[in-house]
């Protein structure tokens, strides 16, 4: 099953134009642009609520969009979303194997499922329970296991037709950060093999693992890039203030005029200023009338300024939740 | 229609059901506990009903017809009367619930083939009255001419059926609940459990997260659907054998036309009943909607199939809505063939209603069955 959909000779495994949809009033997803490119890894960053598992469900067929154009492995979506299945794999936020069923049962049933004939899947199953480190428990029921060992169950039943096109919602939200170390190295492996991934979380640290990017903020996609991208566009834009003295600090640099956030992180305040505005010397006389000892200093731009920098650009933010 | 896939989907239900313990242990257990509960605790044909009897003729001939009463075990003497004004004192007290009064006459009226014995009821409860009128068809133990009785009852005037030979005891001539009662049993417990579990079934999937799995994988909505209601009309099947053979080696329940008409229209109802199942499933939000939902066939149909009423007794608009209720067709079928012996293509109207409703049933749940989320 490894050949390819119709679209082998693109090198493009997903393209949307003006992906939208909406639950009543609410724009869940609003007029995305997509583009994700073979055998890479492909991220949507996003806090709970901005849209991510929206637009996965609709790429692969699960919702139906309220506008705009999908193209998935060559396949008109939602139209041939039947005839996309057993190409892509999908692994569900909620842990969404049988609870009831061992690890060798759950495997076989969607090897069934998948097509695959009953040598392959013996071979195939056998393969990924040695791969994914179930051997000698692969008679336990699948409710028994613990978070981490239930995303790798549910990552092998999402890869057991070794689908070109894995989509992954938030595969690490219920995990140690260990397994989502371990989780990513699959990750990778299966990226070598051939697989495009597409993967959404609220974790910087996955993010930043990722080929592109997508930030999600409020079903709207405000910045694509790849992570180095992202973070470049910043540079200069963030200061690192050390004080100890942090919460009144903070309060001294949140009102200099330039700063879009300071966020305290651990000992220093991390500071983000507008673009094209070099705020460091305000923030030292805005510290030293406050009577704050501090040091000001420039620091390289990380995922989360971007975050911070493009969802606080949006006109419908103002006055909301600053300071992210 | 792969059936491969459909195997697989088989095989996990089965494997999900070997597991879930509770469920296997009602069905095994409802069964069971409705049919000894209703075979022996709920016995329509009230026996002991306190009573007092007052016999004005005081004769050999009207002793003996009193004592012919009092051994069918239906009156217990509880209050001494003369006259039927006692009787009926007694009646307006609730201290005793049938009267019989003998008049002074009484040879004289048998002899000429006149009214003979009045029994007076308590009307207010109608079961009290069916009981009476199992006491008015008594034959009376004297050879003259006729034994008639006079049917209560002046006050409340509701007559009682006459005559010695009830065409509603005719096939079951000891009045023996649980004649009429195991075959109804069948339909009730298919009704109350095919529902519920194929209702809850396919909601607890989508409940947690597993149809959002299924539905991006290529499984056809009919694999999944045939996969969840084979596995449940194999159990409604265990059922019925289960009940059909306490049945048989409790209550005597007879069989009186073939074993294959009854799996018949057992099969029958199961599929109308998992029908409906899926049907309530595709609307159902959560478990416990589902549940809800089930009741809401579950209680009409034990109230107005003909269970627990008689379907002929009830108001025409009750009729009707019995008619769409597949547990009323069922019924029909089923004491037809348990109890009267009759084919069941003879009893083709019940057989074609349950078939469209099967038929209508799932061309809706197929339709509302969307491998879709929204």
């Amino acid at each position: 099953m490894t050949e390819t959909g119709r679209g082998s000779t693109s090198d493009i495994a997903i393209r949307a134009r003006g992906l939208s949809k909406a639950f009543g009033s609410l724009k869940a997803v609003d007029d995305v642009d997509l583009t994700v490119a073979h055998r890479k890894i492909y991220g949507f960053l996003g806090p709970n609520g901005s849209g991510k598992s929206t637009s996965i469900r609709m790429l692969c067929g699960l919702l139906t969009p309220t506008a705009g154009e999908i193209e998935v492995l060559g396949f008109s979506i939602p139209a041939e979303a039947e005839a996309l299945r057993q190409h892509i794999g999908y692994m569900t936020q909620q842990f969404s194997l049988f609870t009831d069923l061992s690890v060798r049962e759950n495997l076989e049933f969607l090897a069934a499922v998948q097509n695959m004939s009953r040598r392959a899947a013996r071979e195939r199953i056998e393969e990924l329970i040695e791969e994914y480190h179930f051997s000698g428990r692969a008679d336990q029921l699948a409710g028994t296991m613990s978070g981490g060992q239930k995303q790798r169950l549910a990552l092998a039943g999402a890869v057991i037709h070794k689908p070109e096109l894995l989509f992954l919602d938030e595969p690490t939200s219920a995990v140690d950060p260990e397994s989502r170390r371990d989780f990513w190295e699959k990750l990778f492996e299966l990226t070598d093999g051939g697989t495009t991934i597409l993967v959404s979380t609220h974790y910087m640290d996955e993010a930043e693992r990722c080929h592109k990017l997508a930030i999600l903020d409020r079903g709207r996609l405000v910045a694509d890039g790849s992570p180095a991208e992202l973070t470049g566009g910043l540079e200069g834009r963030t200061l690192l203030v050390e004080t100890d003295q942090q919460r009144s600090a903070k309060r001294a640099i949140v009102s200099v005029p330039g700063v879009i956030s300071a966020a305290q992180i651990g000992n220093s305040l991390r500071v983000l200023g507008e673009p094209e505005r070099d705020c460091s010397e305000d923030i030292r006389c805005a510290l030293k009338s406050a009577g704050i000892r501090g040091t000001v200093s420039t620091i390289e731009p990380s995922l989360e300024d971007v975050f911070v920098a493009v969802t606080q650009k949006q006109p419908a933010r103002d006055g909301g939740e600053t300071g992210r | 229609m792969n059936l491969r896939r459909l195997y697989a989907v088989l095989i996990k239900e089965f494997r999900q059901m070997r597991r879930d313990r509770m469920t296997l242990a009602m069905i095994i257990g409802i069964p069971i506990m409705q049919l000894i509960l209703f075979g022996y605790a709920i016995n329509l044909n009230l026996r002991h009903l306190p009573a007092a009897i007052a016999d004005e003729a005081g004769t050999s001939a009207s002793r003996q017809m009193v004592m012919d009463m009092l051994a069918t075990g239906v009156i217990d003497p509880v209050a001494d009367a003369r006259t039927p004004e006692d009787l009926m004192e007694l009646i307006r007290r609730g201290e005793i619930s049938v009267g019989v009064a003998v008049p002074f006459d009484y040879e004289r009226r048998l002899a000429v083939g006149d009214q003979a014995v009045q029994i007076l009821v308590d009307g207010s409860d109608t079961v009290v009255q069916s009981a009476a009128a199992q006491l008015a068809q008594m034959p009376i133990a004297l050879p003259p001419p006729e034994n008639n009785v006079l049917l209560p009852d002046r006050q409340k005037s509701i007559p009682l059926p006459q005559g010695t030979v009830s065409v509603v005891s005719f096939y079951n001539p000891q009045r023996v609940s649980a004649i009429n009662i195991v075959p109804g049993l069948i339909g009730i417990i298919l009704t109350m459990t095919m529902v519920m579990f194929t209702a809850v079934a396919i909601v607890r999937e989508r409940e947690r997260g597993n149809m959002e799995l299924l539905i991006a994988t290529p499984v056809s909505s009919a694999e999944l659907m045939i996969g969840k209601v084979v596995p449940y009309g194999l159990i409604g099947l265990v059922q019925t054998s289960l009940i059909l053979l306490l049945g048989t080696l409790l209550f005597q329940v007879p069989i009186r036309g073939s074993l294959l008409d009854v799996y018949i229209a057992a099969v029958l109802l199961i599929l109308a009943n998992l029908a409906m199942g899926l049907l309530i499933s595709t609307r159902a939000q959560s478990q416990f909607q589902a549940m809800q939902m089930t009741f809401f066939v579950f209680l009409p149909s034990i109230l107005l199939s003909g269970f627990m009423f008689p379907f002929d007794g009830m108001p025409k608009a009750a009729q009707w809505l019995a008619e769409i209720l597949p547990l009323t067709h069922f019924l029909r079928l089923i004491r037809g063939v348990m109890l009267r012996g009759a084919g069941i293509f003879e009893l083709w109207p019940d057989l074609l209603a349950l078939l469209v409703f099967i038929a209508l049933m799932m061309t809706f749940a197929i339709l509302r069955f969307r491998k879709r989320l929204d």
